[in-house]
């Protein structure tokens, strides 16, 4: 393997992953840490967890937001996510092959990772640990209506429920369905409705009456 | 386990963590990994506060010396240069067991196809 220094090749090729020099030292470090027994990283995991909520710009809200506001915003959205978002000035290094799949009456979509690296958290923010567990992508891709209901989101029979599987190449983010009532609402309130958990589909928007006026 | 009221107790101690009103929020994921490893390392009683706060500034310092912005862009990467300092100064690990490891992981992330989680394996240590 040839030598190679910390640089950053700045190419989306098929080999080879990028970890930025930061990730590289907090990787060390923890690695360090963890073999001589300074720290567990099941413990540093969990304290990461109480903040998953609260890293990176959390900005998808605001994409769906738009969606529902503007329909040209919306069909630019479902036709090249990745063009859309970078339009709206939010950060999209990982978002290059983003692709956004919109929830009907009919069809419901539900994303699963394999592949956590490629989850698109400038986006959506950091996925819930249970979202990376092996039997939480197997279920639904097998079951996707009883993990659904696991989360207590019950679907008309008739809705097709669609899983998709993200991969190096193509991240998804679920454009939900706006709820009713919610008829000339400004973009900041129509985002308060979107959680994280509807944009991978594993969650509906919330219901005017269930936030805090 | 941490108590979660410690994490908000280092947000009022430290000064400058990048917060809303709710408490620390972090631009990217390995900024709460740093975060969570110093809060590990404080219950484990490796440091106090007050140290960890002097160590940060110290580190901030030496930075904006050396033509640091100081945007609060950089603030975690202060925090990851103090937690190296202390580590390094407590005689855990020396620097160059430290800069093995980072070539290792850099050695891992090379070997590794785009999107497939990035593991360590001996062989990364050349």
């Amino acid at each position: 393997m040839a030598d190679h220094e910390h640089d950053h090749h700045d190419h989306h090729g098929d080999h080879g992953s990028e970890l930025s020099e930061a990730q590289l030292r907090v990787r060390a470090l923890e690695t360090i840490l963890t073999e001589k027994g300074y720290v567990d990283p099941a413990a540093l995991d969990a304290i990461v967890e109480t903040y998953e909520t609260r890293i990176g710009p959390r900005n998808g809200a605001l994409v769906v937001a738009r969606a529902w506001n503007d329909p040209v915003f919306r069909q630019a959205l479902l036709e090249d996510a990745s063009k859309a978002v970078a339009a709206l000035g939010h950060i999209s290094r990982v978002g290059d092959h983003l692709v956004a799949v919109e929830n009907t009456p009919r069809r419901h979509n539900m994303i699963v990772c394999t592949l956590c690296s490629c989850y698109p958290w400038e986006v959506l923010g950091l996925p819930p640990i249970w979202y990376k567990s092996a039997p939480y992508r197997s279920r639904a891709v097998k079951d996707p209506r009883g993990v659904l209901a696991d989360f207590n989101v019950e679907l008309p029979k008739d809705t097709e429920i669609r899983v998709w599987d993200s991969t190096a190449e193509t991240r998804f983010l679920v454009l939900p369905m706006r709820p009713e009532g919610t008829e000339g609402w400004s973009e900041e309130r129509l985002a308060d409705l979107v959680t994280r958990d509807s944009m991978i589909g594993t969650g509906l928007a919330r219901k005017p009456g269930e936030i805090a006026q | 386990m941490i108590d979660p009221a410690a994490a908000r107790s280092v947000a009022d101690t430290v000064p400058g963590i990048p917060r809303d009103a709710e408490g620390p929020v972090f631009r990217e994921p390995w900024e709460a990994q740093a975060f969570a490893m110093a809060l590990a390392l404080h219950a484990r009683g490796l440091f106090t506060w007050p140290e960890w706060a002097a160590t940060l500034g110290a580190e901030i310092k030496r930075a904006q010396e050396n033509g640091d912005p100081d945007t609060g862009e950089t603030y975690y990467r202060h925090w990851l240069g103090a937690l190296e300092r202390l580590v390094t100064d407590k005689g855990i690990v020396d620097r160059e067991t430290l800069a093995r490891y980072v070539d290792a992981w850099d050695h891992a992330a090379d070997r590794t196809q785009h999107g497939a989680p990035i593991e360590l394996r001996p062989e990364d240590f050349r």
